[in-house]
């Protein structure tokens, strides 16, 4: 067992039932309303906050800086990374970079296609994938990085960081055996935690976790909080992999407007209740809607 | 085989302005086969050209020719028409036909009538999709012979990512989901395991990442050496 390098990694490496929130940075610089959120809403509730980079490829201040400003306030960030954006020299910098900061959990992910942001003739870079980039965090924390000297011999680093390295994996998706088979070889490169894609079918994903029991890794199952009874659709026809059940829906058709919130939290605690004794804690989704955390953990007997 | 498409007609118009007598060049390889670049494709143009001269009131000559392949040297010969008695030449053969000509006539204005779109074949009747992304370093093997390079939008190497969705890209519903496809080829070959591998970091030098590329026969230099000593 290695040394806890986070609150997160020491929680789950304790057993304990983990929460996370998530933070979008804004467009633009005005940070102050989603550090109010986090402080007011996420601060001493979750045990860890994800910082989103760059989602949905939609252009947005940086995941790094934003983790820096959730340390500062004494709250622990984990530092999402994708793919999409930057080469191997940018990516391998950018973990150097964040490990200075302070930042220690990083979460890696593929990242959606430029074509589904704001920017689509961006270039999608990918030259690393979400599996090569959680090897290239185990090689950079050996001491090496990526390249090497003329003579063909690793490149020696003059200070090694060391990371609580994650990954993702959408439980609910159609053909889940290849995601299973992908998930592997992340664990392989070095994930040690798994945040998952939003699930809404505790039956679903009891029988996911099933399958992946062999990985013997921390999972922490996602779910985006509904706000609405269109969301819900609009999630079912748009996002890949999530699948939220005809019943939910009704649920959230029959709440009156000014009740959403509260249904909304009722409906995610429920989620996280049932789905408890299957995993080691829950990621929570809120897409602005921080203040919804409290009232979740309440329903969820957290 | 190289698939172009043929530039808006506007943008050709544009490209033509300063000009008043103009080849229009076919080419008999990969674009006659896309339907783009052909000798019928090139007579189409320029019958579409000199209509839209009329319309504007401009006076544009325009001449058709089409050789077997813009891209080889030795079927210039075949030329009908003498590039340089025009003012400028519209080639509708892919980019390296344009390139190559404009290299053998570098006193003439070679123009693209089309923009060379990709390595495909054809799949459906009036469909060609990209195949092939000539990368440089051929991962065909090990993915029942689906290039995740060219079919996945992302190029990724180690499997679906988690925009998968029913059979289909994330960014489209039309798009097929380059490593589903794989994935059930492999399933079907008996062959997951080559899923399951890690595979090592791509080596983009091969991929332009160490500049323009060329191929090499040393044999044939060594042969073309010895003959002109």
């Amino acid at each position: 067992m290695t040394e806890p390098v986070s609150h997160l990694h020491r929680a789950l490496a304790a057993g304990q039932f983990v929460v996370t929130g998530e933070i979008g940075p804004p467009k633009g610089t005005n940070v102050g309303p989603c550090l109010h959120e986090a402080e007011a809403y996420l601060k001493g509730r979750v045990a860890a906050v994800n910082v989103t980079d760059i989602q949905t490829a939609v252009m947005r201040t940086g995941s790094m800086a934003m983790c820096k400003l959730l340390l500062e306030r004494g709250i622990e960030p984990v530092f999402q990374m994708v793919c999409r954006d930057r080469n191997r020299l940018a990516l391998q910098s950018d973990l150097l970079s964040a490990y200075i900061l302070g930042i220690r959990n990083v979460l890696a992910l593929t990242g959606d296609h430029v074509a589904m942001g704001d920017h689509p003739e961006a270039k999608p870079v990918y030259d690393l994938d979400s599996v090569s980039l959680l090897e290239t965090m185990t090689r950079l924390e050996s001491g090496s990085d990526l390249g090497h000297d003329f003579k063909g011999n690793p490149n020696t680093l003059d200070g090694a960081p060391k990371f609580f390295k994650g990954c993702c994996v959408t439980p609910c998706t159609d053909e889940v055996e290849p995601q299973i088979l992908k998930l592997e070889k992340k664990v392989a490169a070095g994930a040690q935690f798994v945040q998952t894609q939003a699930v809404y079918d505790p039956v679903a994903f009891e029988k996911f976790m099933k399958l992946i029991e062999h990985l013997k890794v921390p999972v922490l199952v996602g779910i985006v909080v509904l706000k609405s009874a269109g969301m819900a659709k609009y999630m079912n026809r748009a996002v890949p992999g999530v699948q939220v059940p005809e019943p939910l829906i009704k649920e959230l058709s029959a709440a009156p407007k000014e009740n959403l919130k509260k249904v909304a939290a009722e409906i995610a605690g429920r989620l996280v209740r049932q789905m408890k004794p299957m995993c080691q804690g829950a990621h929570l989704m809120t897409l602005g809607w921080d203040d919804v955390v409290p009232g979740i953990l309440a329903n969820a007997g957290l | 085989m190289i698939v172009a498409e043929r530039k808006p007609i506007e943008q050709i118009l544009a490209m033509l302005a300063p000009y008043k007598r103009v080849l229009v060049l076919g080419c008999g390889g990969c674009v006659t086969v896309c339907l783009t670049g052909g000798e019928k494709q090139a007579e189409e143009l320029a019958s579409q050209l000199r209509l839209a001269s009329r319309q504007k009131g401009l006076e544009l000559a325009v001449d058709v020719d089409c050789i077997t392949r813009q891209c080889d040297r030795e079927f210039i010969q075949n030329l009908k028409a003498d590039p340089g008695m025009y003012d400028a030449v519209l080639s509708i053969a892919c980019g390296v036909g344009v390139g190559f000509m404009s290299e053998l006539y570098p006193g003439v204005p070679m123009l693209p009538g089309l923009n060379t779109t990709f390595y495909g074949t054809n799949t459906a009747p009036g469909l060609w999709a990209e195949y092939c992304h000539g990368c440089g370093d051929c991962v065909l093997a090990w993915t029942g012979g689906i290039c995740p390079i060219a079919r996945c939008s992302k190029s990724l190497i180690n499997g679906t990512c988690g925009g998968t969705n029913h059979g289909k890209c994330e960014i489209n519903k039309d798009m097929d989901c380059g490593w589903l496809l794989i994935y059930k080829r492999l399933k079907e070959l008996g062959r997951l395991d080559e899923y399951r591998q890690k595979r090592p970091l791509r080596d983009h030098r091969k991929d332009r990442g160490a500049g323009v590329r060329r191929l090499i026969h040393q044999e044939l230099v060594k042969l073309e050496e010895e003959s002109g000593a």
